[in-house]
């Protein structure tokens, strides 16, 4: 979504900033609206909606995911923007699927490829360490967050660092590094554009590969104006971009450090492959001397040529365009630089321990269950409350803190589309399932929910008690089962009618009508 | 043919004419059809929660109720799901293996079991938009989820075809799920009702008369839905189409 470019008659492609002065085209960063048709766009309206804020999050407590959701919903420009923009992404997923006849063979290899990684960790990890480290990249364990967090702080102490750019990584989000890096006075300055939007608005990316998709521009012209100056009115795209170019470029070139994220660990070359859309991790990666990459145990291949797979797979599922503009392989430090690798446990090899959860493992990170999840896409990824939203948040954040996330596995209809969508083949929506179960019974569902299940599970298992009941029945609600009025709040009735009652129950027609053969 | 008949708790309460249609079907193609009077639910709500342990008894009722039949026949993809997938909370006995493996929705049976090439009874000149509910999408796999790239099928469109006069509309967003899912619909019910606002908008839009499915509940939802924005939508199951309903 960063640079602009433009079609030239020739066919070439030419950056605005290289045209002839004069040329209306150009970009002009005066913070005038541009000539072209995103720039002559009027506002959304003269009070822009504001922006539906995430989860409220208290310690430990349950994260309340439909209170947001709620709240999402109730604004109904970002919600029908978020939905919209987001099924845009799983059209283009399917015209690209449809292109590639061989794409259900491609998922199951994939599956199988990390299946087999997975239960063969130890190896491949020590096969990396010996080869990466042969190379001269420096390797680091970290068993958790706060291992992480230390062993990257040391490293950057080591070298005197005072700011650190860095490219998209979610893993460095699960272990809080930004604010671990606030708290130890290093500063650090995302280049993904939209993680760059989020850490200006201090709010978590919303999304793995997306992370402020949930903003309209207005919302990102109000985060600009606020922190980098520009005029609050004008919400071209095009105009902010580029002033979010030119506020980080002199970041970029001052920086001490780099660091990275890692989309995959080849084993058998002691290499890593980021993959990016707008070139911010090579910039990251290359401009400072010392780069560092911090990658889950769960991202290693075996070959190099087992990656041809994942990166067929990759984009297509992710923004439906056939590969990343940039699939960059580190082999090692450049000349007089230092590049250091941190592999980062924080619960994975717990999670492999888990007999019906461990393939959630193969995860790429590719969003495609968020994009096409048709909860997630309603109530915005910041209503989860977590570090990961959407369906792979559902079955992997109860991992990091069952009792925080135990609403999380209800926040699905259990519609399976996710699974359908899963480049790598996870079984999602029958994790979400089984995680249901593994709530109940560790005790961190709430006790309504569970006297309303009790109670039900009771009187469906009574026939008499049963009819008894439908049959004294005499309002519409008090013929609705039992398990829909469980609270009485009447949740069904809130936001839809309820079902008109009949003159009789199919119990009791077929008693009138068919009685005598029973 | 000896069929038991399995009229989940919805359609009992709310839409005995989908009992009814169901019940007729099944004679008019020749079969000796049973309703076990004891009946109740199968379990569904309470397992799909995550209670299990609580759907024990309901689950060895339904198998006590529909033992020694040659098949077990429901007009409802999510019910049969759960039966045929998910019915674990009670040992798993010879029997009870017995029940889930003959249990059959009603648009699988006439299709794949019956084989039924005609409905010449049937009626129906409306312009219908489909809805596969998830379950029988997904998990009994009535027909090819968009999401996937395999060849195309639809056993409810091959049987619909079968009646005269019928004319399809396709949404812009076919499988999308409406939001009913089970509990689902009174835990999250904001999210629930809005992805029930926009699957009935987006019928309508299509320019659907009806909205027709194999699942009641999905259509108790949608109807509940399109009734208090005020979408003016018919709801039919399938099974009253393929019984000769005219309107
Ligand atoms: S679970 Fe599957 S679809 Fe979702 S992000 Fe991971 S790889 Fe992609």
């Amino acid at each position: 979504m960063s640079t602009v470019r433009e079609q030239t008659d020739d066919g070439a492609m030419l950056h605005p900033e290289q045209r002839a002065e004069g040329d209306p085209d150009a970009i002009i960063r005066d913070g005038r609206r541009l000539d072209h048709a995103e720039g002559t766009s009027k506002p959304l309206r003269a009070h822009p909606e504001p922006q539906p804020r995430g989860a409220k999050v208290h310690g430990n407590r349950p994260v309340d995911q439909q209170e947001a959701a709620a709240r999402f919903i109730a604004a109904p420009e970002h919600e029908k923007m978020h939905d919209e923009r987001l099924w845009d992404l799983r059209q283009k997923r399917d015209r690209e699927m449809h292109g590639i006849p061989e794409w259900e063979e491609l998922r199951s290899l994939a599956s199988a490829i990390k299946e087999h990684t997975l239960t063969h960790l130890d190896e491949y990890l020590d096969q990396f360490e010996a080869n990466a480290s042969a190379n001269g990249i420096h390797v680091h364990w970290a068993r958790d967050a706060a291992e992480h967090n230390q062993i990257v702080h040391a490293i950057l102490r080591d070298n005197g660092v005072k700011s650190l750019i860095k490219s998209k990584s979610m893993l460095t989000e699960e272990c809080g590094f930004r604010h671990y890096m606030a708290s130890v006075g290093i500063e650090v300055i995302e280049t993904d554009l939209g993680e760059r939007i989020q850490q200006l608005d201090n709010e978590d990316p919303s999304h793995v590969v997306v992370p402020a998709v949930h903003k309209l521009r207005t919302d990102v012209a109000a985060v600009f104006s606020r922190t980098i100056g520009t005029d609050p009115n004008n919400s071209d795209v095009h105009y902010l971009a580029e002033a979010q170019r030119e506020a980080t470029r002199p970041l970029i070139l001052n920086a001490d450090a780099g660091m990275t994220g890692g989309n995959f660990m080849v084993a058998e070359t002691g290499t890593f492959v980021v993959c990016t859309n707008e070139g911010n991790a090579d910039l990251s990666a290359n401009v400072p001397k010392l780069h560092i990459a911090s990658i889950g145990i769960e991202k290693i291949i075996p070959r190099l040529e087992h990656l041809a797979v994942f990166v067929r797979l990759l984009s297509r599922s992710a923004l439906g365009s056939p590969i990343t503009q940039y699939t960059s392989h580190f082999r090692g430090p450049r000349a007089g630089g230092e590049m250091h690798v941190v592999l980062v446990d924080n619960g994975r090899s717990e999670r492999l321990g888990l007999a019906e959860f461990w393939t959630s493992l193969k995860c790429i990170r590719c969003g495609a269950c968020m994009n096409t999840c048709p909860v997630y896409r309603r109530s915005g990824g910041l209503s989860y409350g977590a570090t990961y939203s959407g369906p792979i948040g559902l079955i992997i954040d109860p991992t990091f803190n069952a009792r925080k996330y135990s609403n999380l596995p209800y926040a699905s209809s259990l519609n399976g589309s996710c699974s359908n969508v899963c480049p790598v083949k996870i079984n999602i929506h029958e994790q979400i399932y089984a995680w249901r179960r593994v709530l109940v019974e560790q005790h961190e569902v709430p006790l309504a929910k569970r006297a309303a299940m009790k109670a039900a599970g009771v009187l469906l298992s009574r026939p008499a008690a049963y009819r008894a009941a439908i049959a004294a029945a005499d309002t519409a609600l008090a013929h609705l089962p039992r398990f829909v009025i469980y609270n009485g709040l009447n949740a069904w009735g809130k936001h839809r009618e309820v079902p008109h009652p009949p003159k009789e129950t199919f119990h009791s027609w077929d008693h009138a009508n068919r009685g005598a053969k029973r | 043919m000896r069929i038991g008949l399995f009229i989940p708790c919805y359609i009992d309460a709310f839409f005995p004419e989908v009992g009814i249609a169901t019940l007729e079907l099944l004679e008019r193609l020749g079969h000796e059809v049973v309703y076990p009077r004891d009946q109740t639910c199968c379990g569904q709500p309470m397992a799909n929660s995550g209670f299990n342990a609580d759907a024990a008894g309901t689950e060895a009722l339904f198998v006590r109720n529909f033992s020694g039949f040659d098949y077990v026949v429901a007009p409802s993809g999510s019910c049969v799901h759960h039966v045929r997938d998910n019915l674990d909370a009670i040992e798993q006995t010879d029997q009870v293996k017995e029940v889930r493996s003959r249990t059959y929705e009603l648009v699988e049976f006439l299709h794949d079991i019956e084989k039924v090439d005609a409905f010449p009874w049937a009626k129906f000149p409306h312009r219908v938009g489909l809805h596969n509910s998830c379950g029988t999408l997904r998990r009994l796999k009535h027909a090819l989820p968009s999401e996937l790239n395999e060849p195309f099928f639809s056993k409810p469109i091959d049987l619909l075809s079968k009646v005269e006069g019928i004319e399809f509309v396709k949404p812009a967003r076919p499988d999308e799920c409406c939001g009913f899912g089970g509990t689902f619909s009174v835990f999250e019910e904001v999210v629930s009702t809005k992805m029930g606002y926009d699957k009935v908008s987006d019928h309508a839009q299509a320019g659907a008369e009806y909205i027709v499915s194999a699942d009641s509940s999905c259509l108790m939802h949608q109807q509940g839905c399109a009734e208090r924005i005020g979408v003016p939508m018919k709801f039919i199951h399938i099974a009253q189409i393929l019984n000769g309903a005219s309107a």
